[in-house]
């Protein structure tokens, strides 16, 4: 049975229509519509598919041919025509989900490392990557770890109420501690050479809080005690030392001085932005103090340095006021963030 | 000490152009810090003359006493000036600024109209000429005459030079030692001005105040030396005053000027007695009769049995070696004076002045050691001086105790070289050796060096190596190397302080150091209480107010908090990770030990047993938002459950599991207070603040805090990889009846233990308290997953009902319908 509509010119026209239909479909939703008229099951172009089984063999192999070119060019103006107009619509959505990205984000609130930890982690790293450890020690401390195994006295003029602080009752031979130095006499007492240590830390001196000075400060205290240790062995170190803190360019240099725990003894300045900056002491170790802690020093030579972290802070960080440090304005440690550079 | 380049080049031959900053570089160079640099006479040129008033002649109708005056400055004619200074007379001789002079400050004076006159000068004063504060009036000179250089009389033009001086460098207190010191390092001839000394006219006798010292300990040797007929009306010459009021001390009267112009020159404190006022002898003893002694500047000082006196027969006429006596001191009545030199023992004289408060020009010298042979020189030079400008006569000598024997010290010359790190030949470590004042006696390879006796300092070889450091140049040392031999690493506790510190601070924390000074008050109103209330107690506190030292971060913190909010912040949160002190432990007593070898294991198990254990703490306080109110709309408070959060972080990233207990710890709100078990130790508490403790305060409402104690919490090692297991997951919900007062973990525990060990994560996901009976609802989602297979549901049904029959019968807990 042939069917009346199923003729070449019928498959033109409907062809024809569908693709003008796709051709002019404004939106996705008008070529759902159009899916639905020309392309789906009861589209004409379906519909002589369908009739395409009752025709005879010769009939069907041409006549299957020119409807089967027509779905397909229908197929395919249908795709691209969808994926045009998918395009435009993913294009006005986009516009109109725009934000103003400079409006002030959603931020967590924000913290910060204080910069004496910072600093302190930076030099233990520093130290630590010579082969160093890093020793800790309390900071209230048996007067004999603090003064007199450090050659330090009785009756030195450190040891008055003035400088040093005492525990009630006095007795009990406790103070906060003047120096990280009894952490280098627990170290001694503890190991044997070679010792490689560098010692940070909080420190307690009876100075009133003023724009440079504060009774609660930190230091930073190294030992090195081996075989045929020098003087240029603390002279290189200290060299190595002020260039990672300050910069591949800054110069040392020693200056003959006084500490009891060391002989000889030196202040060490460091040369930044122009001028000679007082930075801490340091010398080789007195034998007295190698002696009190049963090293022989006959055997054994070592040299000591010791800096005050605020005033390292204060020089490479520009700050001008103590009471910045000691305060804990949020503001202050706000600024560092979490130490990265 | 404050020393003049003129004083300095008398006995160091100091290059006649050398800059002030050489000089400084120079001083620097050898170990002696120059603390400032003050330049008389820089910014002043002359004419300046000596000028004698011949009259004075008062200007009529001004307020003020101006007068029309005319000098003889060696002119031709007589030269007149106004002067408005009313210090002088008809006779005395004045220092007249002539036109043409330039005064510090650039006022360059000329003659001009004034007061009706021509004044074709200027009379001037000390301050005019920048040599001394003194404004009182003009200076009324008792040398020199008309017409003569003023400028050269007064030693005008001179740099004064204020060098630090190292505790163990005594000798260095005088123009003798910085003298040796700067032409050492500058490399110039040096003379020692006690080598100029002539003592050999001046023979021990029995003329004279005699003397004794009671205890050699204490003073070892003493030189009395007397004079009769002493002028006390007699002058100070113009260069000895000058010369004193250089160093920074006040010129008073001859007979006191000699003793301070020969210690600044020699470095030997001496004491002038009124010789008519002592009664017998003078001993030098302890403080064993008196109760109080007047010192010369009017104070009644109460002494201690162990203070050193001078005292004759009768009564203590001096602290020794600190201050002298108001009763025998020199006056202008005093013609027999006793000149007293001593080596005292610089550990009596430091307790002397120590108890005393009162630190002198002498004890500052004494307690630093002086040369014990000075004691006979300087007393002479005294003498000396006395003689030569007092009018005085010798009368005699006596003396006590005795030269301490020189110190050898053997000494390997190859020694300095091995220590600094550089090479350096014997004849550079003889050479400077030598300049120290050593003698060296080089005759076989270890070397006997004798230490002169102004360095008491030179007891070791380490000693002798530090001399040659210096003045070698420590900045010739070329820098080496030396790497560490130990494989190192921070320790976990080392590695657990940063890891918590960087974490807080990431997530909105400010960290913070605070003073661990505590007061009283502080503790009463935080409620401590036990431990947090065993605090040790500073002997001098830098307030009366926070003697004591912290047992808990909390005060630190809460200070710190209410600082911030009080300068306008309006939320805060901040953290400190710091060693808390508790007097909770019982310590070992430390008797005295030495240090002159090892401590034997005991002591030194008592000493470390004397020092309290000293737990680290991380503490935080939190007031206001966690979230900010925005564009985006309302933010958040940090409330308890944050602060339990953040505390619970802490303690399982240090890889420990805490269980939380109800807790009433002060200061937290003791309803909204969580503590933290680990191991059954109470390792933390967080939660939220007591309202009362935050009025007092003056914090914010529901301002919170935690605390973790970081030392107590385990270190459990290495951890263990999670197994991941991939298989689907099933997802079972209970809801739960159970009373108000029991807590949400029980239930939670409950609901684990029946779950079986399939569970792998059970959330609270809602909490209904409206049920009334005391009540509520509290909802879990369980979720369940097997290793190696897709759990049916009939398994995961079955693993519900078991963990619901125990949560019913541990907890009383009734399943929702």
């Amino acid at each position: 049975m042939t069917s009346p509509h199923l003729s070449a010119d019928g498959v033109e026209a409907a062809k024809l229509a569908a693709l003008e239909a796709i051709s002019t479909a404004p939106d996705l939703e008008a070529l759902k519509e159009v899916k639905i008229n020309h392309v789906g099951d009861k589209s004409p172009v379906a519909k002589f598919s369908q009739e395409l089984g009752s025709l005879d063999a010769s009939a069907r192999a041409e006549f299957g041919k020119i409807v089967g070119q027509a779905k397909s060019a229908i197929a395919t103006a249908f795709e691209a025509r969808s994926k045009v107009l998918e395009a435009q619509r993913d294009e006005r959505v986009l516009i109109e989900e725009r934000v103003d990205v400079s409006i002030p984000a959603r931020r967590t609130p924000q913290g910060g490392l204080h910069p004496l930890t910072i600093l302190t982690n930076e030099i233990c790293d520093l130290f630590l990557g010579m082969g160093y450890r890093v020793a800790e020690g309390p900071e209230l401390e048996a007067e004999w770890l603090n003064f007199d195994a450090l050659n330090i006295p009785a009756d030195h003029p450190a040891r008055t109420m003035q400088d040093t602080f005492f525990i009630e009752p006095l007795d009990s031979h406790l103070v906060l501690r003047t120096h990280t130095s009894p952490v280098q006499v627990r170290t001694m007492l503890q190991e044997k050479p070679p010792i490689y240590v560098i010692c940070p830390g909080r420190t307690y001196r009876a100075d009133e809080l003023d724009a440079t000075h504060t009774p609660v400060f930190s230091q930073v205290e190294g030992l090195v005690i081996d075989k045929g240790i020098t003087m240029a062995d603390l002279k290189g170190t200290l060299d190595h030392f002020a260039r990672s803190i300050f910069g591949p360019d800054v110069k040392t240099r020693l200056r003959s001085s006084f500490f009891p725990f060391t002989e000889p003894s030196a202040e060490v300045d460091f040369y930044f932005n122009g001028r000679w900056i007082e930075w801490g002491g340091c010398g080789m170790v007195n034998p007295k103090v190698l002696r009190a802690a049963g090293i022989d020093p006959d055997v054994y030579s070592g040299f000591a340095f010791g800096m005050g972290l605020e005033r390292t802070l204060m020089v490479r960080h520009g700050i001008t006021d103590m009471h910045d440090i000691v305060e804990g304005d949020t503001r202050f440690a706000q600024g560092f963030g979490t130490g990265g550079r | 000490m404050k020393v003049p380049l003129s004083w300095l080049r008398e006995f160091a031959a100091i290059p006649a152009d050398i800059t002030i900053e050489a000089l400084e570089e120079a001083f620097v160079a050898v170990g002696f810090e120059v603390e400032g640099v003050e330049r008389q006479g820089y910014d002043l040129t002359g004419p300046l003359v000596v000028g004698k008033v011949l009259s004075a002649v008062l200007v009529e109708g001004q307020k003020k006493p101006i007068r029309y005056v005319g000098v003889d400055c060696g002119e031709a004619d007589v030269r007149y000036v106004i002067c408005g200074a009313s210090n002088f007379e008809v006779g005395d001789r004045v220092v007249v600024s002539l036109p043409g002079a330039v005064l510090p400050g650039g006022f360059e004076i000329a003659a001009r109209q004034t007061y009706g006159h021509t004044s074709n000068g200027m009379i001037c004063s000390a301050k005019e000429l920048g040599i001394n504060e003194d404004h009182a009036g003009i200076i009324v000179l008792r040398e020199g005459n008309p017409g003569d250089d003023a400028l050269k009389l007064l030693e005008v033009k001179d740099a004064i030079f204020d060098v630090a001086v190292n505790p163990d460098r005594g000798y260095a207190l005088s123009i003798r030692g910085l003298a040796r010191e700067i032409a050492a390092s500058l490399d110039v001839a040096y003379t020692d001005p006690a080598s100029l000394v002539n003592t050999s006219g001046f023979e021990i006798n029995d003329k004279g105040i005699q003397v004794t010292i009671e205890d050699p300990s204490t003073a070892s040797v003493v030189y009395i030396r007397s004079i009769a007929g002493f002028d006390p009306a007699a002058p100070t010459p113009l260069w000895m005053s000058r010369r004193i009021e250089k160093c920074g001390m006040r010129s008073i009267s001859l007979a006191v000027d000699i003793t301070n112009y020969v210690m600044l020159e020699l470095g030997q404190p001496l004491h002038a007695f009124d010789a008519s006022k002592i009664d017998g002898a003078l001993h030098i003893r302890r403080a064993n009769q008196e109760a109080t002694f007047v010192t010369l500047d009017g104070q009644e000082r109460k002494l201690s049995s162990d203070n050193l006196v001078v005292a004759d027969d009768e009564h203590a006429l001096a602290l020794a070696g600190t201050m002298g006596g108001l009763d025998s001191e020199v006056t202008n009545q005093t013609t027999e004076i006793a000149i007293e030199a001593a080596r005292f023992d610089p550990i009596t004289i430091a307790k002397n002045s120590r108890y005393h408060r009162l630190s002198s020009e002498a004890s500052r010298r004494l307690e630093r050691a002086t040369d014990p042979a000075l004691a006979s020189i300087s007393s002479a030079r005294a003498v000396e001086l006395m003689v030569a400008h007092g009018g005085a006569k010798y009368v005699g000598t006596a003396t006590a105790g005795s030269l301490m024997e020189q110190t050898v010290i053997e000494f390997d010359p190859h020694f300095p070289a091995k220590l600094l790190g550089i090479p350096l030949g014997d004849v550079i470590v003889q050479s400077k050796l030598e300049i120290v004042g050593c003698t060296v006696e080089n005759s076989s390879p270890l070397w006997k060096v004798s230490v002169p006796s102004w360095r008491s300092d030179l007891v070791t070889p380490t000693d002798l190596v530090e001399e040659v450091a210096r003045l070698v140049g420590l900045n010739e040392i070329e820098g080496t190397l030396p790497i560490g031999k130990a494989s190192t690493t921070l320790s976990p506790l080392q590695y657990r302080k940063r890891h918590v510190a960087h974490a807080l601070a990431t997530r909105g924390f400010s960290e913070v150091y605070n003073y661990p000074f505590v007061s009283p008050e502080m503790v009463s109103i935080l409620g401590f209480a036990g431990a947090r209330a065993a605090s040790f107690t500073i002997a001098n506190p830098m307030s009366e107010q926070a003697p004591l030292l912290r047992t808990h971060l909390l005060p630190g913190l809460l200070d710190t908090a209410k600082r911030n909010l009080s300068r306008g912040a309006k939320d805060v949160a901040i953290f400190e990770i710091g060693t808390v002190f508790r007097d909770i432990v019982k310590l070992a007593h430390v008797a005295q030990i030495g240090t002159d070898s090892r401590p034997s294991d005991d002591e030194i198990s008592a000493i470390y047993g004397s020092v309290p254990p000293q737990p680290l703490f991380v503490g935080a306080v939190v007031a206001g938002s966690l979230d900010r109110d925005g564009w985006w709309g309302s933010g958040r408070s940090y409330e308890w459950s944050d602060a339990v959060n953040d505390a619970l972080r802490i303690i399982e990233e240090s890889g420990n599991q805490a269980s939380i207990i109800q807790s009433d710890l002060a200061p937290w709100h003791p309803g909204r207070c969580a503590e933290f078990q680990v191991n059954g130790k109470a390792v933390a508490h967080a939660g939220e603040l007591h309202p009362r403790v935050l009025e007092a305060l003056g914090l914010p409402p529901r301002t919170c805090a935690f605390a973790v104690i970081l030392s107590e919490l385990d270190f459990p090692g290495q951890k263990a990889a999670p197994k991941i297991n991939t298989m689907p997951a099933a997802t079972q919900d209970v809801s739960l009846i159970v009373d108000a007062g029991i807590p949400a973990a029980e239930v939670e525990r409950a609901l684990i233990s029946g779950a079986g060990e399939l569970l792998e994560t059970i959330t609270l996901f809602d909490r209904y308290e409206n049920l009334g009976e005391g009540k509520v609802s509290l909802a879990f989602t369980l979720v369940f997953r097997a290793p190696d297979r897709t759990l049916t549901a009939e398994e995961v049904s079955g693993y519900r009902q078991s963990a619901v029959a125990m949560a019913s019968s541990s907890c009383a807990a009734v399943a929702r319908a």
